[in-house]
């Protein structure tokens, strides 16, 4: 994205965007002892970290890089994760689920379904008390679900973790009130007015490297409900009645390997990809019949809620 | 692409929910699965037609009682704009929202039911987009359906709220537009109903609208956020200010001054990761260094030589106060102006306004959740500020409880 782009005190939408989110990151920075940026590989938050890099360059991110790890990682993730943490000398604190499952504190579901989606949680909160945390940044984004939408870019979190959407303190012109009791911390969302779109035509227009799997590949893989679930990294196996194939596919989001699901495309390329948003956006208006990419798209974004 | 960030002032007895879901509906912004829920939701309570205000109210509170009651924000795109929307509750009890939504916003659409006109609440929604100077307004007559799309009820709303708004402090561009939100007249396409009407759709205007003067282009401000000195081996002996630019223009050869030291000096580059720039002006993020060593940290502000902003500890503000608890008089509270945080004690409580007649009441005794009105403030150390009128940021500061840490006023410098 060329910055003359900006003509007669015009900025683009995507860099108003990106220097609204540089300002909250640098707030972070400022108002915060001890913040961690969480990192899953999923390219909000690849986006997230490169504007990171972008706040403070040429110094280095000034907090760490902060992954929950469920254990059930696509092995493309942990390698993007570690070469970035490599290429820009951040720092990287991993909190493994694995720990406090043998802790006690997290139980781990069971049956056919079982994910360690949900008990992430616990560990972020156990991460972010072991390493006194005082603000932790999210790539979340408004446009997710309705209760994000009334989402602070600062948001208070008690002692316990807990957000009390009725009680959220007022949010003024780019003010952020990040004062605190002790043991209370704040969750930060830079990523606050982007939306979907706003992150595909981001990475484009940056070109920041995504892992591969954003983009059409051949995979093994077996239908459940909507999504196409992955059988090549072995945590998870079909059940009588699911049958393997070998599919083209890409993955739109990406975290814990037991619920990210694939969908059928072709796309192998960013503006096939963005193509392939817009295009859903189309068909889930219901203008036109259901092809396989608009239902995935729309399972797709129903997972992104989830976070 | 460029970005308009507006926000929407109406109660849900106005249609504004059923306006903005409309908006949305009608530019494609909506997915199929999130239709669904709300015709899902709406066959459960019986609703008549799909209530494309369950769209937007989120909280479950407010999906019980139909009304909104924090400010949500909703987002979505035409090939020529991308939206923020900024969609604030109407009651007078959330007024704290209603400004909150408000002051980030650049345009207001200010919703009036054509059947009832300009009512006390039109006037308080309109008082207070003025008091955060929103200079653009979309005055949306709402519910044309229900007049027999009668030209003459339209012209005399437009009649009588120009009348109205040409009372209030600072002046405003006014658009009037016909609307039946709830069957999409105007909003995205003409009307059939209403042929006299010859302007443009809600969506028409909003994607042509120029609002360049939200941002000020005069008075060069930067509020240091963050020194950056990475004293590696690359870059020994970098150091360079971060901070948004919050008015102005800055360019290289410049003759800036640092506050509050008063030492001048000249920017030597304005630095991006892709390369220095020739100029940087609001809002963008970038980081200055300057020519010579001067000490400058978080809360400094640098400032054009020939052109300072005032530089006082003592000052009066329009605020609205936010708090269930209420303002006590000489009380301290934490100040954050830019990115300056001081001590203040409200040494007066001037007026407050009544916002349904405008009046001032100079009886301040209880200045409570809600309430707005002018207040003196002395600080602890200097500010550098600007009036609000002519500049936003520079003119714009919060107040904090020290003991709860909550926020409980927002202010506007005088």
């Amino acid at each position: 994205m060329p910055l003359d782009t900006a003509t007669d005190f015009h900025l683009t939408h995507l860099r108003e965007l990106e220097s609204e989110a540089i300002y909250v990151l640098r707030e972070t920075a400022a108002q915060f002892q001890n913040p961690g940026l969480l990192f899953s590989g999923g390219k909000d938050s690849i986006v997230m970290a490169h504007l990171a890099r972008k706040a403070f360059f040429p110094a280095l991110i000034p907090f760490p890089l902060v992954h929950v790890d469920t254990g059930h990682n696509f092995p493309e993730t942990i390698a993007y994760r570690d070469q970035f943490v490599k290429d820009y000398g951040a720092r990287l604190v991993v909190g493994y689920v694995q720990d406090s499952i043998d802790r006690g504190t997290a139980v781990e579901e069971t049956g056919p379904t079982a994910s360690r989606n949900s008990i992430q949680s616990v560990t972020l909160l156990e991460t972010i008390e072991e390493n006194d945390f005082d603000a932790v940044l999210g790539g979340g984004r408004r446009d997710e679900e309705k209760a994000r939408a009334k989402e602070r870019f600062f948001s208070h979190r008690s002692a316990f973790g807990q957000w009390e959407p009725k009680n959220q303190r007022p949010e003024l012109w780019n003010i952020f009130n990040g004062r605190k009791a002790f043991g209370e911390h704040f969750r930060v969302f830079p990523l606050s007015n982007w939306t979907e779109m706003d992150v595909w035509q981001y990475i484009r227009a940056e070109q920041i490297p995504l892992p591969n799997l954003y983009f059409s590949h051949q995979r093994r893989v077996f239908l459940r409900g909507k999504a196409w679930l992955d059988t090549e990294t072995g945590f998870i196996a079909p059940q009588t009645g699911e049958h393997i194939e070998e599919r083209t596919v890409r993955f739109r989001t990406i975290g814990d390997v037991t619920c990210t699901g694939a969908v059928d495309s072709r796309a192998d390329n960013l503006d096939d990809i963005i193509a392939e948003v817009a295009a859903a956006r189309q068909t889930e208006r219901g203008t036109r019949a259901d092809d396989q990419r608009s239902e995935t798209a729309m399972e797709d974004r129903k997972r992104e809620g989830y976070f | 692409m460029d970005l308009l960030r507006f926000s929407t002032c109406g109660s849900v007895d106005d249609g504004k929910s059923t306006l903005i879901g409309r908006l949305l509906y009608d530019s494609k912004s909506i997915f199929e699965d999130q239709l669904e829920a709300v015709e899902n939701s709406s066959r459960k309570r019986g609703d008549e037609h799909v209530n494309l205000a369950l769209l937007t109210d989120g909280l479950k509170a407010e999906r019980e009682q139909g009304i909104t009651i924090d400010v949500a924000y909703r987002y979505f795109a035409t090939p020529k704009r991308k939206f923020i929307i900024a969609d604030t509750p109407g009651h007078v009890q959330y007024t704290r929202n209603m400004v909150t939504g408000a002051s980030t916003s650049q345009l207001a659409i200010v919703l009036v039911d054509a059947r009832k006109g300009v009512i006390e609440q039109t006037r308080r929604h309109s008082f207070l987009v003025n008091l955060l100077r929103i200079n653009h307004i979309v005055l949306a007559i709402n519910k044309m359906d229900l007049v027999d799309f009668d030209q003459e009820v339209f012209n005399q709303i437009e009649k009588d709220y120009r009348a109205f708004a040409s009372g209030l402090d600072n002046p405003m561009e006014i658009t009037a537009i016909p609307l039946a939100a709830l069957h999409g007249d105007n909003i995205v396409d003409p009307s059939d109903n209403m042929p006299w009407y010859s302007g443009p759709t809600l969506l028409q205007h909003l994607e042509v609208v120029e609002v360049l003067d939200a941002e000020n282009h005069d008075d060069a401000r930067f509020p240091v956020q963050w020194v950056i000195r990475p004293q590696s081996e690359a870059y020994p002996d970098f150091r360079a200010f971060a901070g948004r630019v919050a008015g102005g223009v800055f360019r290289p050869g410049q003759k800036v001054m640092a506050l509050p030291s008063g030492f001048e000096s000249t920017i030597k580059a304005i630095h991006t990761i892709e390369g220095d720039l020739d100029e940087a002006f609001a809002p963008l993020s970038v980081s200055l260094s300057l020519e010579d060593e001067i000490d400058i940290s978080r809360g400094d502000m640098i400032v054009s030589s020939d052109d300072l902003p005032r530089h006082e500890q003592e000052l009066n503000a329009t605020i609205c106060w936010f708090s269930e608890k209420k303002l006590i008089p000489r009380g301290k509270y934490y100040l954050r102006h830019t990115t300056r945080e001081v001590q203040a004690i409200v040494s007066a409580l001037n007026y407050k306004v009544d916002i349904n007649t405008l009046e001032r009441d100079e009886d301040t005794a209880n200045f409570a959740l809600n309430d707005i009105g002018q207040i003196h403030i002395r600080t602890s150390s200097p500010l550098f500020f600007d009036a609000y009128k002519r500049n936003r940021i520079t003119g714009s500061f919060i107040l904090i409880d020290a003991g709860t840490n909550e926020t409980v006023a927002g202010g506007m410098i005088e």
